[in-house]
Parts: C-alpha cells; sequence; structure tokens
C-alpha cells in the first residue's frame, strides 16, 4: 500500500526528500522522547480504535456472539454457515460483485471522458469540474432520496423520458428484480464519479505540454495521442483511481438501504447491508463479523491483484 | 485557394465547436436535472407532485414545504449537530495526523519503520470491519447515542498520519537543523517551521476529514438513535420514513440536505481542483 500510494504521487513529486536523511543519519541520536510525546495522542486512538477493533473484529467472527446473552467460541462454524446455508448471503454477494464490476468501469469512464473533454475548454472547466463534484459533497442519503422521486413508475421523470423515447413503458425501476441493481448503479455512477474526474484531470494536466507538441508534428491522430500519450502518462492516477473506486463499490450500503431496505426480496441485498441486518437487526454479532471479514478478504485480495498487474500498465517514469 | 481552404477549415471547427457545446451542455443539464427536479417538486403543492405540465411547473413556488420540513426536520439541529461532530472531529484527526505525521517524518527512534509499516497496513481496512466492536466498546463507555460516539472513533485514522508524513518529507531539512544549531526544541520546529508550510495539506486533509464526517452515515445509524443527536444524512433518513412518501416536503428535505454540500463546493471552488493536485492525490 505505502508503494501504491507514494507511487501514485500521494508524496508529492519530491525523490530528493526521499533520500534527505543522510546527513542526518551521521548524528546517530535518538529523539525516542519527543517522538512518545509527538506519537502518543495518535497512536493511543490508533491502538484503541484501530488495531484492537481489527482484531477483536477477527475473534468475535469465531463466537456465536449474541448482543445480549452468552456467547461461546464455534471456531469457523459462522463461515462455514455464510458459504452452504445462507442463500441471501450468496444473494449479496452477488449483487456486490455485480454492483462493483458494473459502477467501476463506468465511473472510471464517464469521469475520465469529462476529464479529457473537457481539457479542451478554457471558459468555464473549473465551474463545471466543482458541479459534478457536488455530490461527491453531498449526503448520500440525500441524493438517493432525491433519485427515489426520479424512479417511481408514476409519471417518474426516467419513465417519462423512456416513454418519449422508445414509446414503452418503463420498469417499475426500484420494485423490479432485475431493474433494481441498475437503478443503483446509475445513481451511484452520477454521484460519485466527480471525485475520479478532479483526480484525472489533475493527472491530465501533469503532462507536459511538450509531448502533445511532439505528437502533433508527427501528425498523430487524437486516438493515437490519448493511446500513447495521454494513457500512460496518467496512468498512475488512473491506477489509483481505479484502486480506490473499487474498494468502495465494495463497501456499498447507504443506497440499498435508503432506497430498497435490499429488496425486493434481496435483489439489492448487499455485502453490507446484510452485515447491518445481521448485526443490528438480528443481534447476531458473530455472523456479521465473519461477513465483514469475508468482505475484508475479497478487497485485500483484489487490492494486492491489482498491485501485481499494474506493472503490466502504470507507467511511473517520465 | 491557401487562404480560402483554412476559411472553410476555421469554419468546419466552429462548426464542430458548437457542436461540442451542445452535447455539453445536455451532459450539463442530465446532470442536475436529479437535483433541479427535486427542488422544482419542492416548490409544489401536494395536488401537484406528478402534474409534470409545463403549467405546474410555473406554479412551483410554495415555499412552504421547506419551512414545514425545516421545522419537522428539525433540520436546524441536524446541521447544528453535524456541524459541531465536523468540526470538532476534524481539529482533532489534524491535530493528531499533524504531530504524528511530524514524529514518523522527522523524529529518529527505534521501531519507526514497523511501526509506520502497521499503519500503512491499516489502509485497506474497510469501516465495516471496525463497526462491530466498536458499537460493543462504545456501549461498555456508556456513549451510545453521544457526540463522543460519532467523533472519537474516527479521529486516529492512518490516513491523516500518512498523508502528513508525506508532506513533511518534502520540507528540506536544512531548515530545521539552522534552528537546531540554535538550540530550538522538537516543540517549537514542530510549531513555527514545520507546521505553517505544511498549511496546504492541512486544508486538504481537513477539508476531506470534515465531508466524511458531515456525510457519514453506516456508523450514525448504528450508534446514534435520537433524533436530537442525528447528523444531516440520518436526520434525513428519520425524516424520510416518518413522512412516508410526501414527495413535496421529502424533496424539501432532501434538497435542504444537499446545500451545504453545493455551497462548500462553489465557495472552494479555486481551491479543489487544486487542492486536490497539490496534495497529489492525482499528481503525478
Amino acid at each position: 500500500m505505502t508503494a501504491l500510494v507514494e507511487r501514485a504521487g500521494l508524496a508529492g513529486s519530491n525523490p530528493g526528500a526521499l533520500r534527505g536523511h543522510g546527513h542526518r543519519r551521521r548524528k546517530e541520536r535518538s529523539d525516542a522522547r519527543a517522538a512518545l510525546a509527538f506519537l502518543l495522542p495518535n497512536g493511543i486512538g490508533f491502538l484503541v480504535f484501530t488495531l484492537v477493533p481489527v482484531i477483536a473484529s477477527l475473534v468475535i467472527s469465531l463466537y456465536s456472539w449474541p448482543l445480549i446473552g452468552t456467547r461461546h467460541f464455534v471456531g469457523i462454524a459462522n463461515y462455514r454457515a455464510l458459504f452452504t446455508k445462507d442463500s441471501t448471503f450468496r444473494a449479496a454477494l452477488l449483487n456486490t460483485l455485480y454492483f462493483v464490476a458494473a459502477y467501476t468501469p463506468l465511473n472510471i469512464g464517464v469521469s475520465l471522458g469529462l476529464a479529457l473533454w473537457l481539457r479542451g475548454y478554457s471558459r468555464g472547466r473549473r465551474l463545471l469540474r466543482v458541479l459534478f463534484f457536488v455530490p461527491v459533497l453531498t449526503p448520500l442519503v440525500a441524493d438517493s432520496v432525491v433519485w427515489s422521486l426520479l424512479y417511481t413508475n408514476r409519471n417518474g421523470l426516467i419513465d417519462e423520458a423512456v416513454h418519449a423515447v422508445f414509446g414503452v413503458q418503463g420498469p417499475n425501476w426500484l420494485s423490479s428484480p432485475h431493474w433494481v441493481m441498475p437503478a443503483i448503479i446509475i445513481m451511484s455512477v452520477w454521484q460519485g464519479f466527480g471525485y475520479n474526474l478532479l483526480l484525472f484531470t489533475a493527472g491530465i494536466h501533469a503532462v507536459p505540454e511538450l509531448y502533445y507538441d511532439a505528437a502533433r508534428v508527427d501528425g498523430a491522430s487524437a486516438w493515437h495521442v490519448f493511446r500513447n500519450v495521454t494513457l500512460p502518462l496518467i496512468s498512475p492516477s488512473l491506477f489509483f483511481g481505479t484502486v480506490l473506486t473499487i474498494i468502495s463499490a465494495f463497501q456499498v450500503f447507504t443506497q440499498a438501504y435508503v432506497l430498497t431496505a435490499g429488496g425486493p426480496g434481496t435483489s439489492s441485498t448487499t455485502l453490507v447491508y446484510w452485515l447491518f441486518e445481521k448485526a443490528f437487526d438480528d443481534y447476531a454479532l458473530g455472523y456479521a463479523s465473519a461477513i465483514a471479514w469475508v468482505l475484508f478478504v475479497i478487497v485485500i485480495a483484489i487490492t494486492l491483484l491489482q498491485m501485481r498487474l499494474q506493472r503490466r500498465w502504470v507507467h511511473y517514469e517520465v | 485557394m491557401q487562404n480560402r481552404r483554412a476559411v472553410r477549415r476555421g469554419a468546419v471547427a466552429r462548426a464542430r465547436g458548437a457542436a461540442g457545446d451542445l452535447a455539453l451542455t445536455v451532459v450539463v443539464v442530465a446532470f442536475v436535472l436529479p437535483i433541479a427536479w427535486g427542488i422544482i417538486t419542492a416548490l409544489k403543492p401536494e395536488a401537484d407532485v406528478f402534474d409534470n405540465s409545463v403549467q405546474s411547473l410555473l406554479h412551483a413556488t410554495d415555499f412552504s414545504n421547506f419551512v414545514s420540513a425545516w421545522n419537522f426536520g428539525p433540520f436546524g439541529q441536524f446541521l447544528l449537530n453535524g456541524v459541531i461532530v465536523g468540526v470538532l472531529g476534524t481539529a482533532l484527526t489534524v491535530a493528531t495526523s499533524l504531530m504524528a505525521g511530524y514524529g514518523f517524518a522527522r523524529l529518529r527512534f527505534r521501531g519507526r519503520e514497523p511501526l509506520f509499516a502497521v499503519y500503512v497496513a491499516t489502509l485497506v481496512v474497510p469501516q465495516e470491519v471496525l463497526v462491530v466492536p466498536m458499537y460493543l466498546f462504545m456501549r461498555d463507555l456508556g456513549w451510545i447515542n453521544s457526540y463522543q460516539a460519532l467523533i472519537v472513533p474516527w479521529a486516529f485514522s492512518a490516513f491523516g498520519v500518512f498523508l502528513m508524513r508525506q508532506f513533511f518529507r518534502t520540507i528540506p531539512v536544512e531548515l530545521e537543523d539552522a534552528a537546531k544549531v540554535d538550540g530550538a526544541s522538537h516543540g517549537y520546529i514542530f510549531g513555527r517551521i514545520m507546521v505553517p508550510m505544511v498549511k496546504p495539506a492541512m486544508g486538504i486533509l481537513g477539508l476531506f476529514t470534515f465531508i466524511g464526517y458531515w456525510n457519514s452515515f453506516l456508523w450514525p445509524v448504528i450508534v446514534i438513535n435520537s433524533k436530537s443527536m442525528a447528523t444531516v444524512p440520518l436526520g434525513l433518513e428519520y425524516f424520510l420514513t416518518q413522512q412516508g412518501y410526501i414527495w413535496n416536503l421529502l424533496m424539501a428535505g432532501g434538497t435542504i440536505s444537499i446545500l451545504p454540500g453545493t455551497l462548500l463546493a462553489l465557495l472552494l471552488q479555486r481551491w479543489l481542483s487544486q487542492g486536490i493536485s497539490l496534495a497529489g492525490l492525482g499528481g503525478r
């Protein structure tokens, strides 16, 4: 992860600073006492509110742990139950994978496309980028509430539009088992792409104009310029954005909670929604923690996989 | 001949430009439409909510829904709670991240790198892994339904420490060395030399931390159980369940909740686009 973020440029572009410790090392003194004072405030909180809960969560997942009453150790029984008995969990896993698989490319495609498009405008483009960023700054609950009106099948705006364009009655989005996930995905892309738009814009603007001039002199087409100049040069931003987008997509919850309560049936039940239900409606804390760890392991595995694959397509040298 | 071709090419480019402008306008309108439609609906009397005729749109001037929603919420309380939680949480996060970031970037002590590696390793831990034990912990502390419960658990993020450390490392060491020769303490160097130099990074961390608190939903749903402690997202969710589907009121509540973020975006316009590239979140 360090490598990921550092390489993606979080460190700022000052490679010298990373090596700037040489002459301090000569003194070989320790600042242990000062370090304790500086690290303690964060360190205690980090220990109590991050490290301990992570371990505790794993331990709890090995127990049958009701909110009230006695708990007892069950080993991996919760995990076994998840994968053998729990059909809702299976649905939640599939819905979440569906969400990630559709949301991620849509989000990246829209934000990258718009970032490239807006580059050609000199006036008003900053305002537009900020406009697209607005939903990122607003509560997802509020965005969901506003979209729930669009999705109604009683003269809802989207149905009207579908009727006008295709001449057919639109689906009843939020109560159709087939359309509920697409509805949630569309809304989520609308809400979330603004972040990556700013991210990619920053990457695009860091590409030296020189490269474009050179490409133009060679008579390269717009596609060639994109494919051979822009894309490799912004690949670190693209990689960073994709990793973060996928991680956050796996955590999809609010939309399902507010718009559909996971329904109809289990059609929009996601992993986190099911975790929440299990923990805070059924009070099965051990079982819920097992769901959390399955989610965690998936996220880690996919992140590691991406870091391995990045060698094939991400270029860090300019 | 050359000239005429150039003129024609200019005309083609202009036409293409106009088409591009038109397409962009369509995109922008489509993007704004959900919120705009929410505001329009919020301005309609209840009987008109599903009347999409132009006439009903022109008559959408009924501000009373906003007043009713505001009072019923009560949205004043939700906003206040959001500000209290957001400001205190942000202050705590930025302060502790600055200190620890400085410690990791500049102070020499045994075990620094392994300890930092532990911090970094937790960057990928989803919040969902933490909430169950954290809920039990809050219950044992007697913090259920309190500001502390909303603020404290998330104020010691590894991300803040990581970000600040990266920025401190970009500052040339010579600056502090000079101060050290003059016998300055770490406290002085930190407060007077280092912190002022990472102000932009502080701003970015502060903004994103505040937004995180402001929009957080999963945790408040778990740990808060009364209107009087609800932040905006949770308050709106209560409003939604209690109002049922009285659309004009619902949209009034929804758009009230969207307003603060919108204002923030417009206010920080210049700073937002620069900020992200500055923090290097997308820099190369």
